[in-house]
């Protein structure tokens, strides 16, 4: 362990972490909200939003991660001059948050809106017979529904969410995997060890989010 | 059934590994007991082999089978020096981990790689030069007003995570703020578009990124260096008569200009002037 054992080295493993789970807590909030919108307006009647979001899901769903993320560095900011913070490193971080949503978002679009079809159409009729609009029905009678019977799979794109937070080392952020490759550079002997850490952690911070997540979809599951 | 062909073929995978890292170290041990060294070698066969890097504009760059840069004409007046013809070169690519033992093995005879010259390094093998003395600079903008490294304080720079040029800004330079990427070609469109204001390692790697023609005129590299990196000629550890053959080439070629003619033929493009050759501080072979 006399790697972690210099207080420099423990902390950029620390701090390659907090950035981990920052990144995924961004990125979880922008891509649950943008995917929300995303299946609405997919399962909408007006074909302009119907349009609108398959053409977003098919082009992020189908586009390397890697690619988004560096399209957010170089594209947006070093050539279109997009500037989030003064901070480079939080520039960085933003600019992973909106790469790591637009993916996501695809993804958490289209697992809703196979929920969506586990409602019995039924239901959406009902709704609309005692003159619910289309917002409301899906509102408060069939997206409920919905997110109940996808919680497992959600789960599933979070924990793929945390993983896919390493792509912003690429674009300069210490996050773990970059601080993993750097103390590999200085610590030649220590190879097995460091990298047995930084995936242990993974696996320590993803393994019960998956037993929770799978609780939670057992107890919230829409028993028919 | 499946399980033992699978076990079978791990074992045959271990084996091979074993073997070719044996192999290694034999072909180091009997390579130099019966070598003449790179004198004779050139002698006898008129033949030499050499060991450049492929991904450094204006030092050592590899475009379709063609090498070209600075190191690459250093190459050439050695081998020129040695009775070598420049067409019976063989350049063969390293990289910055395996110039020793490419040494060693005897896979090459010879590495002008931007080949620091340290004592570590010296216990495995011999070093001719230095030919050139870099030290670590900033590449900026033509027109930024930058000097030298205090002139960084609240400026972003852009460096290699991990390299020694990094970690040197992140010890001396705190104040400064450091953008790390796994490549120094990633920071270039940085700086050109103004989202960096430095670039930062050895003046003359920098040098060969402002020579490459999308860049032309658009940077300068300030010229004030902060560390000195000897640039050497690695040989075999026992070569002492090749390495003090390289060293007479090398005094021969700053008295006659050839050396001059080498940088202006490929890092002199950056506009950077060519530098003296200071023959006094050729290594002495013998003192390993």
């Amino acid at each position: 362990m006399h790697v972690f054992a210099d207080p420099t080295n423990f902390d950029a493993y620390l701090s390659g972490f907090i950035w981990i789970l920052k990144l995924t807590g961004a990125s979880a909030v922008f891509a649950l909200t943008l995917g929300v919108l995303l299946a609405a307006m997919r399962v909408s009647p007006v074909p302009v939003l119907r349009g609108f979001g398959t053409v977003w899901v098919n082009i992020f769903r189908n586009t390397p991660l890697t690619l988004v993320v560096f399209f957010c560095f170089f594209g947006l900011y070093s050539t279109l001059g997009l500037t989030l913070s003064d901070d480079l490193d939080l520039n960085n971080f933003w600019l992973g948050v909106i790469g790591l949503s637009v993916y996501t978002a695809s993804f958490v679009c289209e697992a809703l809106r196979s929920g969506v079809n586990t409602v019995p159409a039924g239901q959406a009729e009902a709704a609309r017979a005692i003159g619910l609009s289309f917002a409301q029905t899906l509102r408060i009678v069939v997206l409920p529904q919905a997110t109940r019977s996808v919680i497992a799979p959600l789960g599933s794109i979070l924990i793929a969410l945390c993983k896919n937070a390493t792509i912003v080392g690429t674009i300069g952020l210490m996050e773990s995997s970059n601080v993993m490759k750097q103390l590999i550079n200085d610590n030649g002997d220590a190879v097995i060890m460091i990298f047995l850490v930084f995936a242990g952690t993974f696996a320590a911070f993803l393994i019960p989010t998956g037993y929770a997540f799978g609780w939670l979809a057992n107890r919230l599951a829409v028993k028919r | 059934m499946r399980m033992k062909r699978i076990a079978a073929v791990a074992a045959v995978a271990a084996l091979a590994v074993t073997m070719t890292a044996c192999g290694g170290d034999e072909g180091g041990s009997t390579g130099s007991s019966g070598a003449k060294g790179i004198v004779g070698k050139a002698e006898s066969q008129k033949k030499l082999v050499i060991g450049v890097k492929a991904d450094q504009p204006g030092l050592g760059l590899q475009t379709g089978s063609q090498y070209e840069g600075f190191d690459i004409e250093i190459g050439k007046i050695i081998a020129k020096g040695l009775g070598v013809d420049a067409n019976n070169i063989e350049w063969k690519t390293t990289v910055s981990n395996n110039r020793e033992p490419f040494i060693q093995q005897g896979t090459v005879d010879l590495v002008v790689a931007t080949y620091t010259i340290n004592d570590e390094r010296k216990q495995k093998v011999n070093f001719a030069g230095p030919y050139f003395i870099a030290g670590q600079d900033l590449l900026v903008k033509a027109d930024s007003t930058i000097t030298g490294p205090e002139g960084l304080e609240g400026k972003k720079v852009c460096s290699a995570s991990g390299s020694t040029p990094a970690k040197r800004i992140q010890s001396d330079y705190p104040k400064a703020k450091l953008q790390q990427f796994d490549a120094y070609s990633k920071c270039l469109p940085l700086l050109a578009n103004g989202q960096v204001d430095a670039v930062t390692t050895d003046d003359i790697i920098l040098a060969g990124y402002a020579a490459q023609s999308q860049f032309a005129g658009k940077f300068k590299v300030v010229g004030k260096t902060f560390s000195t990196e000897p640039y050497g000629i690695g040989l075999k550890k026992d070569d002492k008569d090749g390495c003090e053959k390289v060293n007479e080439i090398l005094k021969a070629a700053a008295a006659d200009g050839t050396y001059k003619a080498a940088w202006d033929t490929s890092l002199g493009k950056s506009g950077k002037a060519a530098p003296e050759l200071d023959t006094t501080k050729l290594t002495n072979c013998s003192s390993v």
